[in-house]
């Protein structure tokens, strides 16, 4: 409704009147700059300190190299389990009525609320051969627990929240008057899905996907109890940078580090640009 | 009732006119056939339940295995009992850091118009984005015996890292944008124009805050407050790194709960953890009760 205009009558109205503009503006940027952004640029500093070539050296070694593709390459197929299985939990819980939704609307949002370290432990004792579901799958000789198919259920279980609660809300803003139109244009119901629904909530799939990955990619707490840390097999980015750490190579440290960083600010871009070109989608329609 | 009744509805029609379901079939173009309907919920529910409840139902089963006494003793031991004190202290000291920042930050980038605003929201977004170990890595870098700062706070015997202010640093580093993420898009829905009626009318500009946006802002507040103080909490890769691992003294529930797990006593470890799971139904509890109560005063997208 408000789409353009205010923002500019705003600009010039408050900067006169409002007050608190240096007191607030000072502080988050004193504040921000001192938690965040000065320890950040230590780390890259003392990355630098290796030089290029060093830098180079370690993060191509074949364990980190290996690390970083588990980490990265789970949360990738957590965060994919996660855009269809969000989207399908989104649209039952906008759509469909169902005993218990409330329940199980509050439940999706537990991997935000329960501590990593909690749920690592917990995945493991239900996916360990003896555990609640590990003992119906091992005789099938599918092994989850301390295997990298453990890593990829608890990037899964992580990021879980994110795509649910990214689509949920644009499902529900989404105008059932278009796919009324669609029906009675005479599309059948699944091509109304995929030609009118699927676009409108790609944008919002697709934010969460990578919100979904920028975090298992990162994840420590939950997946170091049931990954079995084997070097080269299921040893994660940031457990390396924690060994590294224990054995005094701060450099070691950094430049895994860093480049874990590089990784996620390129993910962080990503997911501005999807929120950018989701708003214009948005912006257009209504 | 009855009387008045028979005046409004029309006349029932006779059992063997009526229709069996009803009239039209609402927006039947528009919706899937029941069955399917059936599948795609049995196939949402059951992912959640063996993803998300069987894992927390798990942690009670496990904590409980052997009796309520081994579940008590775990939880009464000295060590436990500082990693709880520990936990609290650190989240009450780290929640309110981030509550004044938020607030701050919220103000500057609503009230106001400047340029970098873009920028300004995604490097409050950043730690987000962050490794939690790589959160507790850099001030290892800095305040580490080997870091910028390590030998100057070594000569004046201030120590940062491998104690607590260094577990409330990286604390506050990954809960960092929880209160700030919250009230930005609510206060920018809102805009100035209650401030500024608040400002013409002779408040200060402490007052109109006081008065005027923080009622308004209150609900999203603790809103923040609440996912900020479950994340301190809970917290463990960032801590893990720079608490050292101290028993007694530098470990906080979580790391308590690895150190019990890594010695093979699970029954200790599933007690710790699942009063820290006590936690988050709590806060789960809280959170969709203000997204029910008070989804209004949130912002636009916490409306369900």
């Amino acid at each position: 409704m408000t789409a353009a205009t205010p923002s500019f009558q705003r600009a010039r109205r408050a900067r006169s009147v409002i007050p608190g503009f240096g007191l607030t503006m000072g502080f988050t940027l004193f504040y921000l700059s001192l938690i965040v952004l000065i320890p950040l640029a230590g780390v890259f500093f003392k990355s630098s300190q290796l030089g290029w070539d060093g830098f180079w050296h370690v993060v191509t070694h074949p364990r980190v190299l290996a690390a970083l593709k588990l980490s990265f390459g789970a949360a990738l197929i957590g965060a994919l389990i996660n855009a269809v299985f969000g989207t399908l939990v989104a649209w039952v819980f906008v759509r469909y009525r169902f005993f218990g939704k409330r329940f199980f609307d509050a439940v999706i949002d537990l991997p935000f609320a329960l501590p990593t370290a909690v749920a690592g432990i917990a995945l493991t004792a239900l996916y360990s051969g003896n555990g609640w579901v590990g003992q119906f799958l091992e005789p099938l000789g599918i092994k989850v627990a301390y295997t990298p198919l453990g890593v990829i259920l608890a990037c899964t279980f992580i990021g879980l929240p994110f795509v649910v609660r990214t689509v949920q809300p644009v499902l529900e803003e989404a105008e059932k008057e278009l796919e009324e139109a669609a029906a009675s244009l005479g599309a059948n119901r699944l091509q109304t899905i995929v030609r009118v629904i699927l676009p409108t909530i790609l944008p919002a799939i697709l934010t969460g996907f990578t919100l979904a990955f920028a975090r298992a990619a990162g994840e420590y707490g939950s997946i170091i109890f049931i990954a079995g840390n084997m070097p080269m097999v299921s040893e994660i980015a940031p457990l390396l940078i924690i060994i590294k750490l224990e054995e005094f190579d701060y450099a070691g440290a950094s430049a895994v580090a860093v480049a874990m960083l590089g990784l996620s600010l390129f993910l962080l871009l990503l997911i501005n640009g999807l929120q950018v070109w989701s708003r214009r989608r948005h912006g257009q329609k209504t | 009732m009855t009387a008045d009744a028979s005046l409004q509805d029309p006349p029932a029609l006779p059992p063997q006119f009526r229709p069996e379901g009803p009239l039209v079939h609402r927006n039947a173009a528009i919706s899937e056939p029941a069955w399917v309907q059936r599948i795609l919920i049995t196939l949402a529910l059951l992912f959640l339940l063996g993803f998300l409840l069987l894992p927390l139902i798990s942690v009670f089963a496990e904590a409980l295995r052997n009796g309520w006494v081994t579940y008590k003793d775990a939880l009464v031991e000295p060590d436990a009992i500082a990693a709880i004190k520990l936990t609290l202290l650190v989240a009450a000291l780290a929640v309110p850091l981030n509550l004044v920042f938020g607030v701050a930050a919220a103000w500057a980038i609503t009230k106001f118009e400047f340029r970098g605003k873009s920028v300004l929201i995604s490097l409050i977004d950043l730690p987000f984005s962050v490794s939690p170990v790589v959160a507790g890595v850099i001030y290892i870098m800095i305040f580490g015996r080997h870091g910028w700062a390590g030998p100057w706070l070594d000569e004046n015997d201030i120590k940062i890292v491998f104690a607590v202010p260094g577990i409330v640093l990286a604390t506050v580093f990954v809960t960092f944008p929880f209160v700030a993420r919250e009230l930005i898009p609510l206060m920018h829905e809102q805009g100035t124009d209650n401030e500024q009626a608040a400002l013409t009318l002779g408040a200060s500009g402490w007052k109109t805050f006081w008065h005027v946006t923080l009622p308004s802002i209150k609900w999203a507040l603790l809103y923040g407050v609440l996912l900020c103080s479950a994340r301190a909490m809970g917290e463990f890769g960032a801590v893990s790194v720079v608490s050292g691992h101290i028993r007694g003294q530098t470990n906080t529930m979580p790391l308590h709960v690895e150190i019990l797990y890594n010695e093979y006593q699970f029954a200790g470890a599933f007690a710790v953890a699942s009063i820290l799971a006590l936690f988050a139904l709590v806060t789960l509890a809280l959170k969709s009760y203000l997204e029910w109560r008070h989804g209004d005063e949130l912002a636009a997208t916490r409306r369900h």
